[in-house]
């Protein structure tokens, strides 16, 4: 079987039977000289898993996925990889990885079918191993028409499906990928999105860094909430919408200057309020009931809109509204 | 896991990148491979030489000036070129399209990065140098058969400068300072390091500076084999070749140091 998408499907896991984790963290801690990028986190992910971390700038999720992609050293923690240690296997491990980086790293110079020709060798594959392979993988990525073109002339969304088909050139058992869609425009991001989304089906473990909400909800089984240097929260997307928000929030508008002489009106309507420059948020899980209860207090908003929480509410509820750069 | 094995050749596959890079541009490189040479012998050698040659100066010792000027250029041809592909590339893969930093992904590490680049500058200086000996001897400018050696002397003398300039390249973050490596070390070093006169014609306070630069012993070197001098003083040959192999030698491991420390930086 030599299909690079049909044999990741039973990742060949080679850790000891005590540890069903295909990357297991303790204590993980990534220091820059003074800084500390990341500050003893845990964390663990199953085979065959979709795990997400999600968190603004400069949270520490690229120095974490640098530490598993083996190409950065832990400054403390501990890290096991398919069962190995980084630190004396980083090669072996790397073999059995895949790795979409933030920016990418094609070579421009050579075309398409090149770059994953190359790549293949990298990983030791004979040249009509690489063949056969970066034929199948131009298929998935939907550049086959493309195959002869020097990268240089590729959009942004096609040279992301190119670093991901290229990612894939060695079966890996697992699949890393930093901020896989930033910067795309929506076509090029949901057809990314749906490429991802085969994979997963496929069994192949993902693990993503995301600022996406709705990229996260697309694709994580589960995720971990990052915010300088340190985990803050972990779950489903739904378990943590559960955990951290309601049911639904109700967005009230008011008109210019109306919302700053609301003073104590709005107490009590919802189980949790929050007051934006330029609207307020009721948190409650019946969100037309909170409409109801304003308008008998005599409130007139100009515009009202119930909706379900999403993982946004969460992530801004964890990580805060304030712009961290 | 299906066929992966893995690649002790690492170095091999590095080497392998340059090569599908450089089969895009050959033409062109092979094409001023030939023409550097054929200009530079034309109007320094043949041009300058038949003012030279009516000179009684004892450096030439009933030498033609072609003659003399021919191996020190390739010498010189040389260094150029490698600094060149020692500096740009070098940054490109670390910097600009940051290919070091896809190869680092995979088992691909720093010192196949390191040795691979460098094996490419090698075979490249060795066509470089074989297609500048050919030329020099259709102008009928060597003197000994020895001048095939030259070769290798001059792929040295390339990569006595390539291995230092790569481990000041992977520190630099833009090609700003490049221009000054250029300007106001390879260029001095093509006119003052023997290449167009001997380095004896210098003031004596300014000779020891040009000891010390691999070009003076690279040139030196690779001019004794092309005039089957060599023999005459076989130590001061070995000296000459130590101090390539030792720039060489400690060029690697600085750059060694400096590539490792750029791909952890990410």
């Amino acid at each position: 079987m030599s299909t690079p998408l049909a044999t990741a499907i039973a990742p060949d896991l080679g850790a000891p039977a005590s540890s069903p984790s295909l990357i297991l963290a303790r204590g993980l801690t990534k220091r820059f000289g003074e800084f500390t990028a990341v500050d003893a986190i845990d964390f663990d992910v199953a085979p065959g898993e979709s795990f997400g971390f999600l968190g603004p700038n400069g949270a520490g999720k690229t120095s974490t996925m640098r530490m598993i992609g083996c190409v950065s050293p832990l400054s403390g923690g501990t890290l096991q990889i398919l069962g190995l240690d980084p630190e004396a296997h980083g090669p072996q491990i790397r073999a059995r990885l895949g790795v979409v980086p933030q920016q990418d790293t094609l070579d421009t110079e050579l075309t398409v079918r090149e770059n994953l020709l190359i790549y293949g060798r990298y990983f030791g594959l004979s040249r009509a191993e690489c063949a056969t392979r970066a034929d199948e993988l131009l298929e998935f990525a939907q550049l086959g028409e493309r195959a002869g073109d020097q990268v240089e002339r590729l959009s942004g969304g096609m040279k992301r499906r190119l670093t991901i088909a290229r990612s894939l050139i060695n079966e890996p058992d697992v699949l890393l990928l930093d901020e896989p869609t930033t910067g795309l425009d929506p076509q090029a991001r949901h057809l990314l999105w749906d490429r991802l989304y085969r994979l997963k089906q496929r069994g192949v473990t993902l693990v993503l860094t995301t600022h996406y909400m709705d990229e996260a909800e697309q694709l994580c089984d589960r995720l971990v909430v990052m915010d300088k240097a340190k985990i803050v929260a972990e779950g489903s997307p739904r378990s943590l919408i559960e955990q951290y928000s309601t049911r639904e929030v109700t967005e009230l508008r008011f008109a210019p200057g109306v919302q700053e002489t609301l003073d104590g009106q709005l107490d009590g309507l919802a189980e949790r309020i929050e007051r934006l420059p330029d609207r307020v948020l009721l948190y409650a899980d019946d969100g037309e009931a909170a409409v109801a209860a304003a308008h008998a207090r005599g409130l007139q908003p100009e515009q009202v809109l119930v909706r379900r929480s999403s993982l946004e509410d969460v992530f801004l509820r964890l990580t805060g509204r304030s712009l961290i750069e | 896991m299906t066929a992966l094995a893995h690649p002790r050749s690492g170095i091999g596959r590095v080497f392998e990148h340059r090569f599908m890079q450089y089969r895009r541009s050959y033409r062109a490189s092979i094409f001023s491979s030939f023409l550097t040479p054929v200009l530079f012998l034309a109007a320094m050698g043949v041009g300058l030489g038949s003012y030279v040659d009516g000179s009684t100066s004892p450096a030439l010792a009933g030498l033609s000036y072609l003659a003399f000027l021919a191996p020190g250029l390739l010498a010189a041809t040389c260094m150029q070129s490698a600094a060149f592909e020692a500096a740009f590339p070098i940054m490109s893969g670390l910097v600009w399209s940051r290919t070091f930093h896809a190869m680092h992904a995979t088992p691909i590490d720093g010192r196949d990065i390191v040795l691979g680049n460098f094996a490419w500058i090698g075979a490249r200086m060795v066509l470089v140098a074989t297609v500048f000996t050919v030329i020099i001897v259709l102008f009928g400018a060597a003197a000994s058969p020895l001048i095939v050696l030259a070769i290798p002397a001059a792929a040295l003398t390339g990569l006595a400068f390539a291995a230092p300039i790569m481990a000041f390249a992977a520190t630099q973050r833009t090609p700003n300072k490049f221009n000054a490596v250029f300007r106001f070390g390879i260029t001095p070093l093509f006119l003052f390091s023997g290449t167009f006169y001997p380095v004896d014609s210098l003031p004596a306070a300014i000779q020891p500076l040009a000891w010390v630069t691999p070009l003076y012993h690279g040139v030196a070197l690779t001019r004794a084999l092309s005039l089957g001098t060599v023999g005459g003083a076989p130590g001061l040959a070995l000296i000459h070749l130590a101090v390539l192999l030792a720039f060489i030698a400690v060029g690697l491991w600085f750059a060694y140091r400096t590539v490792g420390k750029t791909l952890l930086r990410g």
